[in-house]
């Protein structure tokens, strides 16, 4: 049996920040304040139980966790190798991790004293679940998201709406994440006195990479556990999708300190990453930059102009990624691998066949992996799957894809 | 010359009692000759100081002013040595005139900031605005650029407390260039009453001529401001003539409606007269 003492001898970020070198605060004076007041004020709350406790009640009682950790059987018989465990971030409360950083951000600006609540949005998600936690917490809520992903993900649109958010489209660029994480930056510069701006992802400016990784490394304690307990052991390897990559941070963290857990990340390589601006594969293909008040690797151009990307899922569509996930991949602790949108689309559907789960297209483009990975480990081995989202958003966007399909089979 | 350009200037003009006026214009807006045309007229129309952007895709403390000129630099395909070479021709006519290179900070990492430092130089640039480096980040690239003699100039804002000021002027060379408002340029307008007790709180701090902008849109904002700081600078507001001399040929087929639009330099040097005189009279105004 495994080491069941929780390790911790990784301690990243530095003061500043760092995750070897990426991560930092690359930030316009006028920010600087705000984010060096923010870093104070998360120290500060990270160090009070009386904090972790409201979150912890929170995340039992309004989240509905523990989320269950599931044995894909069905799944782990189809490719024939390890053991394919899901843990079941979709069953949370809004569908998706985005939920467990809202509440611990929602908690941290009320500290604060903050009136106004901005968040950036890509899939919808993270909208949806700032929006929640607004309404729960009597906020009002700004939502920035880019026009065309207002467009792919109107059901997310209606639920925001519902809650009491505003949806502000963002028609800059080509109206996707990136440049709602842009507008999102303009209004907290322009409203320095009374804005919390909720990042949805462990990337941006110190101290959000941590906070964020901190409050979504929910999903890897309780992984350990439950696997602890229904194994006996801990799992040979672990694998998320990574956009931002919050929800893989938050299940990769705690086992970071034991080297015989594998960590894998699975990147949106969109149309391929040989095609030209046509993946959102930040780590293979991409190199060190600096954006959104962070240094990490980036989509970029020849002349350092970031390079919009591309893939199916608009919660993967953005051209960075956390600076831990950086650093993790030049230390090569995790393993980055890629997967296309029609990969992707494969393995919605083969999820939803064999075990009944309707999975996010983010979730599913590990899920395309899974299969590669668990025959690699072998029989006998345990993976474990964060199953970031379910994708009942994502099914007008499917149905047009096999629309497409049928199409041109039958022509 | 460099840092030294820009401490002449300012020693010249203190000498007259008259505050710089700094013209900003972004670098391939909407074309690279266009840009050319806008700094060889810029030192009659009497700007003092000129403030080069070079366009970055995500220019997060913009407003939709210079946001739109960025795009449209980009897409008429202009780059970083583009932008160098401008500085090049410029500097063959003339010699005096203090040109800082403005943007963000992608562009300057990937070319590398000993590069970056050495080509500018050599260009013959003196200064070097940053918008998201903070003093947090800029070391290594302070560096870099006091190695090529250039002034890396450093943003205070109004969310920058006494403490702060400290940390922000450690390193800063030729100027300080004070955010008049918390928001993206173009937006706000400054008030001059506001910033007034700023300015000379940031002048004391930095012993260094401290230059306003972000929020002056008209001659009387830049004559107010140049009342009481040591530069006034326009950005937007001459960005626009350029936004205006597009939307005017576009919406015109007609070559006589073409002729009096005239061209987009000519209407950003008439603005940039209007705004230069505002700001040299401001204080014989003042007195008189």
């Amino acid at each position: 049996m495994s080491d069941p003492v929780l390790r911790n001898s990784y301690n990243q970020p530095d003061a500043k920040g760092r995750f070897g070198q990426f991560g930092g605060q690359y930030v316009p004076e006028t920010l600087m304040p705000l984010v060096l007041e923010l870093n104070a004020a998360w120290h500060d709350a990270k160090n009070d139980p009386a904090f972790w406790a409201e979150f912890n009640s929170l995340m039992t009682h309004f989240v509905g966790r523990p989320s269950p950790l599931y044995f894909a059987e069905r799944l782990t018989a189809h490719h024939g190798g390890a053991k394919i465990y899901f843990k079941r971030e979709e069953l949370n409360h809004t569908g998706a991790h985005k939920i467990n950083n809202c509440i611990g951000q929602i908690l941290l600006a009320k500290r604060m004293g903050r009136k106004r609540i901005i968040a950036e949005t890509g899939a919808g998600q993270h909208g949806v679940a700032s929006a929640t936690v607004c309404a729960r917490f009597d906020l009002p809520c700004i939502v920035y998201m880019g026009a065309t992903d207002v467009e792919r993900q109107k059901p997310n649109v209606f639920r925001m709406g519902l809650l009491g958010a505003k949806v502000s489209p963002v028609t800059n660029g080509q109206g996707t994440l990136k440049d709602a994480m842009n507008e999102a930056l303009r209004d907290w510069v322009t409203n320095v006195h009374d804005t919390y701006y909720m990042i949805g992802t462990a990337a941006g400016m110190h101290p959000y990479p941590e906070m964020v990784r901190d409050f979504q490394s929910v999903i890897g304690k309780e992984t350990r556990e439950q696997i602890l307990e229904m194994e006996g052991r801990l799992p040979d390897a672990l694998i998320a999708c990574v956009g931002g990559g919050s929800n893989a941070i938050g299940m990769f963290h705690p086992f970071i300190d034991y080297d015989t857990v594998k960590l894998v990340g699975v990147e949106a390589s969109g149309h391929g990453l040989d095609v030209y601006n046509g993946h959102a594969s930040s780590l293979n293909g991409g190199r060190p930059g600096v954006l959104h008040g962070n240094r990490t690797y980036l989509l970029q151009d020849e002349d350092g102009q970031i390079l919009e990307g591309h893939s199916i899922s608009a919660g993967l569509d953005y051209p960075g990624i956390g600076p831990e996930h950086a650093h993790l991949f030049d230390t090569g602790r995790a393993k980055y691998v890629t997967c296309t949108d029609l990969e992707a689309l494969e393995a919605f559907q083969l999820t939803c066949k064999l075990e009944g789960i309707i999975p996010a297209l983010e979730s599913s483009h590990a899920i395309a992996k899974v299969g590669d990975l668990a025959r690699e480990v072998g029989k006998g081995g345990i993976v474990v799957l964060n199953l970031s989202g379910r994708g009942d958003k994502d099914i007008a966007t499917v149905a047009k894809h096999m629309g497409e399909q049928n199409g041109s089979a039958l022509s | 010359m460099s840092v030294a350009r820009i401490d002449k200037r300012f020693a010249e003009l203190k000498a007259e009692n008259k505050s710089a006026f700094i013209a900003y214009v972004m670098a391939g807006d909407p074309d690279l000759e266009t840009t050319f045309d806008i700094l060889k007229g810029l030192p009659a129309a009497g700007a003092d100081i000129i403030e080069l952007g070079f366009p970055f895709s995500d220019p997060m403390a913009e407003g939709p002013t210079i946001q739109r000129a960025a795009e449209r630099s980009l897409a008429a395909g202009t780059k970083l040595r583009d932008v160098f070479a401008l500085v090049k021709r410029f500097r063959e006519i003339d010699q005096d005139t203090p040109i800082i290179l403005m943007g963000y900070m992608n562009p300057v990492e990937y070319l590398g900031y000993d590069r970056f430092a050495q080509t500018a130089s050599e260009a013959g640039a003196d200064g070097l605005i940053v918008v998201d480096c903070p003093p947090e980040e800029a070391d290594a690239l302070s560096d870099a650029l006091d190695a090529n003699d250039i002034a890396l100039i450093r943003l205070a804002t109004p969310t920058t407390d006494a403490d702060r000021l400290l940390t922000v002027v450690k390193r800063t060379r030729g100027f300080i260039y004070y955010v008049s408002v918390a928001g993206v340029t173009g937006v706000k307008e400054a008030n001059a009453d506001a910033i007034a007790e700023a300015v000379a709180r940031v002048r004391e701090a930095a012993n260094l001529p401290v230059a306003v902008g972000f929020g002056i849109r008209s001659a009387d904002s830049a004559a107010s401001i140049a009342r009481i700081a040591d530069a006034a600078v326009v950005g937007s507001a001459l960005v626009d003539e350029i936004k205006h001399w597009l939307s005017n040929r576009d919406a015109t087929e007609q070559t006589e409606s073409l002729l009096e639009n005239g061209t987009a330099s000519a209407k950003v040097l008439e603005k940039a007269t209007v705004l230069a005189q505002a700001v040299h009279s401001a204080r014989l105004a003042a007195k008189g």
